[in-house]
């Protein structure tokens, strides 16, 4: 084991006695607040050496692979008040500690946001999604997951507080910046997200191509349908895996609305948003077998969602 | 060190454990429970799913600090105390749904929340409830068969141990 110039008889001892001790992360400061107030204190006091634990299902893979060794864990599980799910002016308010797990069975989350509800099953397995959280996955903000697309297709608006500055309410569109990066500021916990209320009759869909179920999604598309008599009054539709963030397709959303809904309308609408993509290449595709299947997965979800809408 | 107070397969235990001690190699190597395997250490092959006040989780992806106070079960909380095997152990014996059995563990615990919740599910539902947990002996189909012998035997209550 031998870290650039630091290598030491003690480092060597340090790591033979973590081999023996089977210890995973490096080590850090733990503090599990019970109050959000006191995680609001950590989290001030100690910025950019902190990391806030949620669902740890991002978080704990990386303090495993040591790929991120904070000095100071904030632990959000105990905090009082930062979970569960409401009614919210027609639509929802997901406290950041949700569940996934815990939405994907809410009757209110299915009724309110049908976007939301086909897109949680989705997101890795059920022993994941019953530790993983709602507010964990926006605050990550890797640009494969489901989450944040939902949230930017559904004008959701994302709440913040920190010690000093009190509430701040952020549009999702101005959230997610870039590959795991948010508009979040350091000394800063999201708490809230508020999701408007789908309008009755909307249908959505949520579609992906991964390697497996419950893989991450090498690209995938969801949308939200609202037809009048055959017209779209209102359509929503987000990529993921296709940047370096969640894409709105806002250009092809427009020229949708007050559109017939039909199969040729939609083949059009999947066809300029995808030309408007950039995603990038990998080992998982090529930037060009994202972008074809991006097309064929946002017409088949255009497509569905006007057949479960009402 | 913090202090850890949880309950463990209905029994209270207690220990000081360093905060960036996993729940997997807390049970493992604190608790002797070793019945749960590592496998990867980052959450992807299931091989360490426990259930947490129920609910299936990656014992790897968990500190165990953040158990404290949690009702925590494993592979060793299956079978009664007299040995005899739990419905889903016995349907698992029965289709030969392990070879090598180093996943067994974090399939057994799986199935067990997902039939609990899906008593009666078809070939697919399977199929998706056991995706986050690799197996690279069997090729699938001998747990699947498993799963479907337990959850009709749980039906039915043929087979099943009173």
């Amino acid at each position: 084991m031998f870290y650039g110039g630091r290598w030491s008889l003690c480092t060597l001892f340090s790591e033979l006695s973590d081999c023996q001790a089977r210890m995973k992360p490096a080590p850090f400061t733990y503090y599990a607040p019970e109050s959000l107030d006191e995680a609001l204190a950590l989290r001030a006091e100690h910025a950019a050496d902190s990391v806030l634990l949620s669902g740890g299902q991002s978080l704990v893979p990386m303090l495993n692979l040591r790929l991120s060794q904070p000095s100071v864990v904030i632990d959000l599980n105990r905090v009082q008040g930062l979970g569960g799910i409401a009614e919210s002016n027609g639509g929802l308010a997901v406290g950041a500690l949700t569940r996934q797990r815990t939405a994907e069975r809410s009757s209110l989350v299915a009724e309110r946001a049908p976007l939301l509800a086909k897109a949680l099953p989705l997101i890795a397995h059920p022993a994941i999604r019953s530790r993983g959280t709602v507010g964990g996955s926006l605050a990550h903000c890797d640009p494969a997951a489901e989450l944040p697309a939902v949230m930017l297709a559904l004008d959701a608006k994302l709440v913040a507080r920190s010690a000093s500055g009190g509430e701040r309410v952020i549009e999702a569109a101005d959230f997610f910046e870039g590959f795991l990066t948010t508009s979040l500021r350091e000394d800063e916990i999201l708490t809230e997200v508020r999701v408007p209320g789908s309008p009755a009759g909307a249908g959505a869909a949520f579609h992906e191509v991964s390697r497996n179920h419950g893989a991450f999604a090498i690209v995938g598309a969801g949308c939200v349908v609202q037809a009048h008599e055959g017209t779209v009054e209102d359509v929503r539709l987000v990529f993921i895996g296709a940047g370096g963030t969640p894409m709105r397709a806002r250009a092809a959303e427009t020229a949708l609305t007050g559109q017939p809904a039909t199969a040729e309308s939609f083949a059009a609408a999947a066809r300029d948003a995808a030309a408007e993509l950039e995603p990038s290449s990998d080992v998982h595709a090529s930037a060009t077998y994202r972008l074809n299947v991006a097309e064929v997965l946002a017409r088949r979800a255009l497509t569905e969602a006007l057949e479960v809408s009402a | 060190m913090n202090d850890v107070r949880l309950t463990v397969n209905g029994v209270e235990r207690h220990a000081a454990v360093e905060p960036r001690r996993t729940l997997a190699d807390f049970l493992r190597d604190d608790l002797g429970l070793t019945g749960t395997h590592v496998g990867c250490e980052h959450g992807v092959c299931g091989a360490c799913t426990v259930l947490v006040d129920g609910e299936p989780a990656r014992s790897c992806l968990m500190l165990a600090v953040q158990a404290d106070g949690l009702h925590v079960r494993t592979i060793e909380g299956l079978a009664d105390a007299d040995g005899s095997l739990s419905p889903v152990q016995e349907a698992f014996r029965d289709e030969h749904g392990f070879q090598c059995g180093f996943c067994t563990p974090g399939f057994l615990m799986t199935v067990e929340a997902f039939l609990a919740e899906n008593p009666d599910p078809s070939d697919l539902e399977i199929r998706e409830a056991l995706s986050g947990n690799l197996c690279r002996c069997t090729g699938y189909d001998s747990i699947v068969a498993g799963v479907k012998l337990a959850a009709e035997r749980l039906r039915s209550g043929v087979g099943v141990p009173a």
